[in-house]
Order: structure tokens, then sequence, then C-alpha cells
């Protein structure tokens, strides 16, 4: 199987994020930045699809030149190969600019592929929009939120997250899948993987070869400001015997809450 | 005009979609325009929640096709009605369908999608839209660049319109469409719907969620919360990621930045800390209330009320109290 999985270089979710003063971007400073979580379930889907039929597992990464040291935490963890498509541009928000950037490459250096695992979510832009997006330029089924997946030959079937109960979806390669927790448990690196990972050539093709159209390279989101939300103004804390809690708690709801 | 998608599942719309709708009715008067509701279904159902909703028009897309769903067959006969109608704007409930299909379609139609979102505004006759971002650490505010204009809006937060009936306008029009040709490429196909045992409502759908973390110590404690929720109309269990990882519950009720976000009327407690990734998924829902031992724990940070005390002594009270003031 010629597989291709998506990952994105994201602020570690434990960051506190701050806001720049122009008020269009999070400052990256100090920031640790990380591998989206997703995206480690669908590298770790990629690697066991490999083990069970053979094939390649590439990673792609669409960012920053700082986006290479994601790409080698997948080298580190079993990918074969890695590419970084370059592109300098701040966080748009706008699924659309970075689809459009991997459909175009898919294209052009994998016309070949079977499979393609997302997360279903990056962390901080929050779109779930990336997948689905490439499925459709590309002109491919897609599977979205995917707890389980099971391909044989060039049929797969896939049990997709929806609200209270899950959806089974039968679907043909080449398709798109995006991972959800729960699909695995993603491995660590190894140390030997770390070592071969160094030394391992990540090429690094810059937006403009992949000669996307104007539409496609100016983002169709306008970012009008960016702030942090108000803060909750702090409730109350009480601490009484457990009866005269649950009856303060009742009488909250109905009370000041007007819930009940 | 502002066109609404509605999601059917088991033959009802959701009430998530009608959200969307009446929010859309809401804008489109402010922008001297009209909301309509598309509704995919071999059957239309129930036409007049869409018209106490706002729609002024519905379009039926009929066809026993669209009583399973496939994003691909959905964006391509989606896609066909707004060339055709050029709505300025259409919105989805950011549900699990609706933010399967949306981008689908927003990459059909070359356009940017703006993902769930949780206000909207009108400026200078455009809408403008406000989204949490980085799980709600920051919130965006933007503009849509292209046409038409794309969002999903988040589930519980948009009100439904309260009209009475003899405002509403008698008629409604109901314009039932031909499907547009079958899609040839490739399509993904639903064949069943697994439901998880005993839960009939989704943390995402709730009005009240009543979660428990690593407090409730055991799986067989989460019945203490099934029985509080058996009380409660219209909730659901939820949990920490703590209680997930466990194997006390199962992933589909974790709230958090790698589970679900929600914000129901009411978000209850029990036993967890309130790290940052938890509160990524409920710290926006109206009323909080948690009960943890630790007078220090981060939850009193964004609690209504914080009890603080031991949840397993405080549980059967509250039980007691609750039966006492739903019985009145
Ligand atoms: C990338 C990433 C993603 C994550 N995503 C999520 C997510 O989606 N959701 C999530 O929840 N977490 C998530 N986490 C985990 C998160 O960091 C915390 O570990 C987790 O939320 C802790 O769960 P908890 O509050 O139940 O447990 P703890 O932090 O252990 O807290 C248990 C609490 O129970 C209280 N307690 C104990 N006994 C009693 C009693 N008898 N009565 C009353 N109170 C009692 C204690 O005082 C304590 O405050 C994520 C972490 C990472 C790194
Ligand atoms: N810049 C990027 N580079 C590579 N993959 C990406 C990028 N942005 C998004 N993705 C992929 O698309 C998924 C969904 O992202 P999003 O649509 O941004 O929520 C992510 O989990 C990644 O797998």
């Amino acid at each position: 199987m010629n597989i291709l999985v998506f990952v994105k270089r994201v602020p570690d979710t434990e960051s506190k994020i701050r806001i720049q003063a122009d008020g269009k971007g999070i400052v990256e400073e100090g920031l640790n930045f990380i591998i989206s979580p997703y995206d480690e379930y669908a590298v770790e889907e990629a690697l066991r699809l490999r083990e069970a039929k053979g094939g390649k597992v590439t990673a792609i990464s669409v960012g920053k030149e700082e986006a290479l040291l994601i790409l080698r935490k997948c080298l580190a963890m079993g990918v074969d190969e890695a590419i970084l498509i370059k592109d300098t541009a701040p966080e748009s928000f706008d699924g659309l600019k970075t689809a459009a950037a991997i459909a175009s490459l898919v294209k052009k250096r994998f016309p070949d592929f079977d499979l393609l695992l997302f997360g279903k979510q990056s962390f901080g832009a929050d779109n779930a929009q990336v997948p689905a997006m490439v499925a459709e330029l590309l002109g491919i089924p897609q599977v979205n939120v995917v707890v389980k997946l099971i391909i044989e030959g060039q049929e797969g079937v896939a049990f997709r997250e929806i609200e209270g109960a899950q959806e089974k979806v039968v679907f043909s390669l080449p398709a798109v899948i995006s991972a959800q927790k729960g699909l695995n448990e993603p491995r660590y690196e190894t140390l030997k993987g770390i070592m071969a990972a160094k030394k391992k050539e990540i090429p690094v093709i810059p937006l403009e070869e992949l000669e996307l159209s104007e539409l496609f390279l100016n983002p169709g989101i306008e970012v009008i400001k960016l702030e942090t939300p108000p803060a909750k103004k702090a409730g109350r804390i009480i601490q009484l015997a457990p009866e005269e809690a649950a009856k303060e708690i009742v009488r909250f709801l109905r009370e000041e809450a007007k819930i009940l | 005009m502002i066109l609404v998608f509605m999601e059917k599942r088991e033959g009802k719309i959701k009430k998530s979609s009608l959200e969307a709708l009446a929010e859309a009715s809401r804008r489109a008067e402010e922008l001297g325009q009209e909301a309509a509701a598309v509704v995919m279904a071999s059957e239309l159902g129930d036409e007049s929640s869409l018209k106490a909703q706002g729609a002024r028009k519905i379009y039926w897309l009929k066809g026993e096709i669209f009583d399973s769903y496939s994003p691909e067959i959905y964006a391509h006969n989606l896609s066909e009605l707004i060339k055709e109608l050029k709505p300025e704007a259409v919105f989805f409930a950011a549900t699990a369908m609706g933010r399967d299909l949306s981008p689908r379609l927003a990459a059909k139609l070359c356009v940017s999608l703006a993902s769930d979102c949780t206000q909207i505004m009108v400026f200078d006759g455009a809408l403008v839209f406000v989204r949490p971002v980085y799980a709600g650490k920051a919130l965006l505010t933007l503009k849509l660049k292209t046409k038409p204009v794309m969002a999903t809006l988040r589930p519980n937060i948009f009100p439904l319109r309260e009209i009475k009936q003899e405002e509403l306008p008698s008629a409604i029009e109901i314009i039932e469409k031909e499907i547009s040709g079958a899609y040839s490429g490739a399509a993904a196909r639903v064949v069943e719907i697994v439901k998880e045992e005993g839960a009939e409502l989704d943390v995402t759908e709730a009005e009240v969620v009543i979660s428990g973390g690593r407090g409730m110590k055991a799986a067989e404690n989460f019945n203490l919360l099934r029985e509080l929720s058996a009380l409660i109309p219209r909730s659901a269990v939820g949990a920490s990621r703590a209680a997930v990882d466990s194997g006390w519950i199962g992933h589909q009720h974790q709230v958090g930045q790698t589970g679900k976000t929600v914000c129901p009327n009411l978000y209850l407690a029990f036993g967890i800390s309130g790290s940052i990734q938890h509160l990524a998924g409920m710290s926006s829902s109206k009323v909080i209330v948690a009960i943890n031992k630790d007078p220090e724990a981060p939850i009193f940070k964004v609690a209504d009320l914080g009890v603080v005390g031991d949840l397993f002594q405080i549980i059967p009270h509250l039980k007691e109290e609750l039966k006492k003031a739903l019985a009145e």
C-alpha cells in the first residue's frame, strides 16, 4: 500500500496562548510546538497498515521550516519518507488553502496513492476541514472521525463516531480517512528510530512549486481579530455537611440558575 | 437568501439544525433577506417546525438515496442546488454530519468555511463570525471573502425562536426538486448505524451533562451518575479523560480537548480536577457546578457553584433533593 499521512505542527495543548499586539495572530515566542494530537493516531494507523500489508508510508506537512521537527518524529516512529511543503505564511485558519496545496502535491508526486490519512481536527484551527476538502479536490471518498478501520484489497470498512452512535461506512480505495482517538494507541519513538531519523534527508518543496491558482494562494478568511475570551467571573464556593450541600445545589439550580 | 441544511436522523430533523435555521432567519432579517431550509430525504416530515424557526421556503431534494448518508452524494446534490439558487450564505449545524459534509461542499464550490461558530453578527451588510480556536483559549472574529459564505454553527448555542402561532406567516413555500443526475464518482456509504447501549442522548446534544472524573474511583460508580441522569430530562453522562483511559466509560463520553466540546445549560462535574484540556471542552457551559474534595481544584475557578466535599457522600442526598424538586 502506498500511504500518505498528513501532520501539522501546532502549539503544545498545555500552552498559554498570548495574542499579538495587532490582534491578528498568536505570539509564538516561548511556545512549545508538537505534532497535532490526532495526527499521531493517523501515523500509527499508517504504520500498522504497512506492517500488515507491506508498502510505504510518507509523512507530509505544510508549514514553516520548523515543521521539520515533527516530520523527524514521524520518521522516528517508523515512516519511510517525509516531505515538507514550505509555506511561511502565518496560521490563516483557512482549510481550503492547505487542502489545495496537499491535493496538488498528491497529484504531482503520488498519482498512485492508495490511502490518505489525517487527524480528524488540528489543534489551534480546530477546523476539521482539510481531510474532506482534499478528498473533494481529488474526487475520492472520505470517512472522517474514524475509530476503527479495516482494509481488504481495494475495499474498506470504517466506523466513524457520530452523536451517541457509530456509522459503519463502506468505501473503495483510494480514499481519505481522518483519525479519532480510540483508533489505536500511538507507539513511542525508539532510540534506533530517532538515530535513523536524524540522518534522513527530508525534501523541502516550496509552495510556489505547486503551481496553485491565485484563488488558493490567498486565504478566503479575513482575520478581523483574535482575542482571549473574557474571563469567567469566579463563582461561589461552599463547604457544608453532605445533606446541606445537596440542598444548596438544588436551591442554587432552581433559584439562581433557574434550571430545574 | 441564507440556506440552511436540515439534518435528519431517524426521520426527525435535528434540534441543532433548527437552531441554525433560527439564527439564519434572525441574521437574514437584519440583511433584508430570507431564510430557507433544504431537506434531503424521501419524506419531508415536519415542515411546521421549519416554519416556526423562520424558514420562508423549503427546498426538498426528494429521494430514497438520501435516506442513508453519503458525503459525496450529498455534497454533489447540494452543490447543484446552490449553483441554481445562488444564496448569500449556507449554514450547517456543527454536528458529526455537518462537519463532515460542509468542507466537502465548500471545496466543491471553491469557498472557505467558518467552522463551529458560536456567534454571528452583521456589519456593513456582511456576515461576521466568531469562533473559538486553540481549544477555546482564543476567540477568532472573521469574515469570509468567498461566496457563498459558508459556516457551521455549534449546537446548543443559538436559541430557537419563540414565535406565537398567530404571528407565523400563513403559507410556506415547499419547492420539490428532482435529484440532479446521479453522482458518478466513488462514494462512501453508511450501511449501518451502530447504537451504543443505553446512550440515547449524546453529550453534545444534552441540556444537562453529568460528568465524572478520576474521583469516581471505579467503573461501577458511574452508575451513580447514570441514576442522576435518569432523573433529569435531556441529560447525558460525560467523563474526563482520566476516567475514560481507566476504562470506566467509553470514549464517546469524553469531554475536553481530545473529546467532545459541550455547552449545555448545566454542567455537573464530580471528582474532576479541571485540567486545561478538560476545561477546553466544557468551560462555555452556561452554568457549571463542581463537586470536589480538594478546595484548591482548578475546576472551582470556572464553577458558578463549587462544592467542597466527598462526592460519594453528596450524591445520595442530591438524588433525594432532586427527586423532591422535580416532583413539585
Ligand atoms: C494532549 C492531551 C489531551 C487531553 N485531552 C483531554 C480531554 O479531552 N479531556 C480530559 O478530561 N482530559 C484530557 N487530557 C488529560 C488532562 O490533562 C487530565 O489528566 C485529566 O483531565 C484529569 O482527569 P480528572 O480531572 O478526572 O483526574 P484528576 O486530575 O486526577 O482529578 C481527580 C479529582 O477528583 C477529586 N476527587 C477524588 N476523590 C474524590 C471524592 N471522593 N469526592 C470528590 N472529589 C474527589 C480530586 O480532588 C481531583 O481533583 C488531555 C491531556 C493531554 C496531554
Ligand atoms: N498544515 C498542515 N500540514 C499537514 N497536514 C495538515 C495541515 N493542516 C491540517 N492538516 C491535516 O488535516 C487534519 C485536520 O486539520 P484541520 O482541518 O485544520 O482541523 C489535521 O489533523 C492534519 O492531518
